[in-house]
C-alpha cells in the first residue's frame, strides 16, 4: 500500500533547493497542476526541471519560472513562454534542449536501467558538437545518456492505494516514463481508488514506480483553443 | 496573414496532400504542414500520428466535444478517428525511429541539395527548441518537406549548402513549394513539378543549385 497524502504541501515536503525534478506533461495537458502550485508556495530555489515544456508566462511550469526557482530547464520545446526567453538572455536561467523523443528515451532508458543508448536524431547538427557519434551499417548515431531525478511529479486519471496509475488521452505524454525514473514518484491523482478497484489489464503505470499519491482537482486550462462548426 | 499568402498555403498543402497514399501512417508538422489535413478525400484511409501520443487524430472538436485533455502536438484541441490509439512519448517515437510511419510532412526553412534540412533555428534569436523534428526526419520511410519556394526577399531557400543550424544532414526526400516539386537523389536535385504561372527557367533562377531537368519535367502541374 503507497501513503495518500491529503495536503499538496505535505505531498512535497521533502523536495529541497537544488532538487532536480521530472515532471510530466504536453503543453499544460496531463500537468500535475497541484504539485506545481504546492512546488511555487514552498518557494524552493535552484531547481533543475526536466519537462516537455515549461508551461505558459502564468500556468504550469511558468509558475515557478515566475518566481525565479528554476536555475536549469532542460525540455524539448519551450517557445510558449516570455518570461523564459527574458531569463535566457539575461543569463538567469540555463536551458537545455533536447529532441523530443531523445528526450523521451532518455527518461524510459533512466527508468530500465540502461545507461546509455544511440539514436540518430541530432547527427550533423549543433547538438552533436563534441558528442561521440558511431556508426552501424553505414550510418551514424548519437550517444545519449539516460536520466534520473530526485523526484517525479506525474498527472493520472485514477490511482488505486497499490499505486498503480490509469492515465486520460494524450494526457498520458511523459508521465508513465517520468513515474518510472524517479527516484521518489509523486503522483497526483483525479480519482483515488481502493485496490482492486482498477482492471489490471488496464494499468499503465504499475505501483511500484510510485511512491506516494494525492488526489486534487485540475483546471486543466487549455492552451490553443481549436474548434470546428457542426459539421 | 494576407489572403495571397493563405492561398499559396493552400496550394501547396493540397499539392503536398497527393503525396500520401491510401492506407498509410501519417506525421505532419507544426503549421502549414497541419493544413493538409484538410484535403485528405474520405475514401482515403490515412492515420494520422500525433507524436505527443495519439495515432488517429480526428479534426478539430465542436465546442461540446471539446476535451482539455485531448490535444494535436501543436497543443491544438482536437478529435480522435475510430479505432485511434493513445501511448507515451517513449513509445511514440520508438514508432518513429523503428520507420513504423510512411510518410512525414514538415516545414522548412532551408534545403540543401543533398537533403539537409534547417527549420528550428535561427542565430541571433531566441531558440525555442527542436520539438520532435529531430528525430522525424530519422524515422519517417518518407520526408517530405513543404514550404515557400523563396524568403521575404525572393531569394532562394533551396540552396547548395544551408546557412542556418541543420535539423537533420540529408534527411529530405522530396521538397514541394508555391513553384515546383524537387526531389533529391544522388545525382542532385531533380525538377518533378512545375506549378501553374512558372516556367523551368522560373524555377531555375530562384533555386540555388542547379537542377536537373528530364524530358518528362510535368509543366503547369497545381
Amino acid at each position: 500500500m503507497k501513503p495518500v497524502i491529503s495536503s499538496f504541501d505535505e505531498a512535497i515536503q521533502d523536495i529541497g533547493d537544488g532538487a532536480t525534478i521530472f515532471v510530466g506533461g504536453f503543453g499544460l495537458v496531463g500537468i500535475p497542476e497541484n504539485l506545481i502550485l504546492a512546488l511555487k508556495r514552498a518557494n524552493v530555489k535552484d531547481l533543475t526541471i526536466v519537462s516537455n515544456n515549461c508551461g505558459i508566462d502564468d500556468w504550469g511550469l511558468g509558475l515557478l519560472l515566475e518566481n525565479m526557482q528554476i536555475k536549469k530547464m532542460v525540455g524539448s520545446y519551450v517557445g510558449e513562454n516570455k518570461e523564459f526567453e527574458r531569463q535566457v538572455l539575461s543569463g538567469e536561467l540555463e536551458a537545455e534542449l533536447i529532441p523530443q523523443g531523445t528526450l523521451a528515451e532518455r527518461i524510459r532508458a533512466g527508468g530500465a536501467g540502461i545507461p546509455a543508448f544511440y539514436t540518430p536524431a541530432g547527427v550533423g547538427t549543433p547538438i552533436a558538437e563534441e558528442r561521440e557519434v558511431r556508426t552501424f551499417d553505414g550510418k551514424d548515431y548519437l550517444l545519449e545518456k539516460s536520466m534520473t531525478a530526485d523526484f517525479s511529479l506525474v498527472r493520472a486519471a485514477k490511482g488505486d492505494k497499490m499505486g498503480n496509475l490509469i492515465y486520460n488521452k494524450t494526457a498520458r505524454n511523459f508521465n508513465p516514463i517520468m513515474a518510472a525514473a524517479g527516484r521518489v514518484t509523486i503522483a497526483e491523482v483525479e480519482g483515488i481508488f481502493e485496490s482492486g478497484d482498477l482492471d489490471p489489464d488496464q494499468i499503465h503505470t504499475p505501483g511500484i514506480y510510485v511512491q506516494r499519491l494525492i488526489q486534487g482537482k485540475q483546471e486543466k486550462r487549455i492552451e490553443k483553443l481549436t474548434t470546428r462548426k457542426e459539421a | 496573414m494576407t489572403s495571397d499568402k493563405a492561398m499559396q498555403r493552400e496550394k501547396i498543402a493540397k499539392r503536398a496532400e497527393k503525396e500520401i497514399s491510401d492506407d498509410s501512417y501519417v506525421n505532419l508538422g507544426i503549421g502549414m504542414p497541419t493544413l493538409v489535413a484538410n484535403f485528405i478525400p474520405e475514401n482515403k484511409t490515412v492515420v494520422l500520428q500525433s507524436e505527443n501520443g495519439l495515432l488517429g487524430t480526428g479534426p478539430f472538436p465542436t465546442e461540446e466535444e471539446v476535451d482539455p485533455d485531448l490535444i494535436n502536438a501543436g497543443k491544438e484541441t482536437v478529435t480522435t478517428v475510430k479505432g485511434a490509439s493513445y501511448f507515451d512519448n517513449a513509445e511514440s517515437f520508438a514508432m518513429i525511429r523503428g520507420q513504423h510511419i510512411d510518410v512525414a510532412i514538415l516545414g522548412g526553412m532551408e534545403i540543401s541539395e543533398n537533403g539537409d534540412l534547417a527549420n528550428w533555428m535561427i542565430p541571433g534569436k531566441v531558440v525555442k527548441g527542436m520539438g520532435g523534428a529531430m528525430d522525424i526526419v530519422h524515422g519517417a520511410k518518407r520526408v517530405i518537406v513543404i514550404m515557400d519556394h523563396v524568403n521575404k526577399n525572393e531569394e532562394p531557400k533551396i540552396l547548395k549548402a544551408c546557412k542556418l543550424p541543420l535539423t537533420g544532414a540529408g534527411v529530405v526526400n522530396r521538397i514541394i513549394t508555391d513553384r515546383a516539386v524537387i526531389d533529391i537523389t544522388p545525382e542532385g536535385l531533380k525538377l518533378i513539378q512545375v506549378a501553374q504561372g512558372y516556367t523551368l527557367e522560373d524555377i531555375q533562377a530562384t533555386t540555388e543549385p542547379d537542377l536537373i531537368m528530364e524530358e518528362n519535367v510535368e509543366l503547369n502541374a497545381f
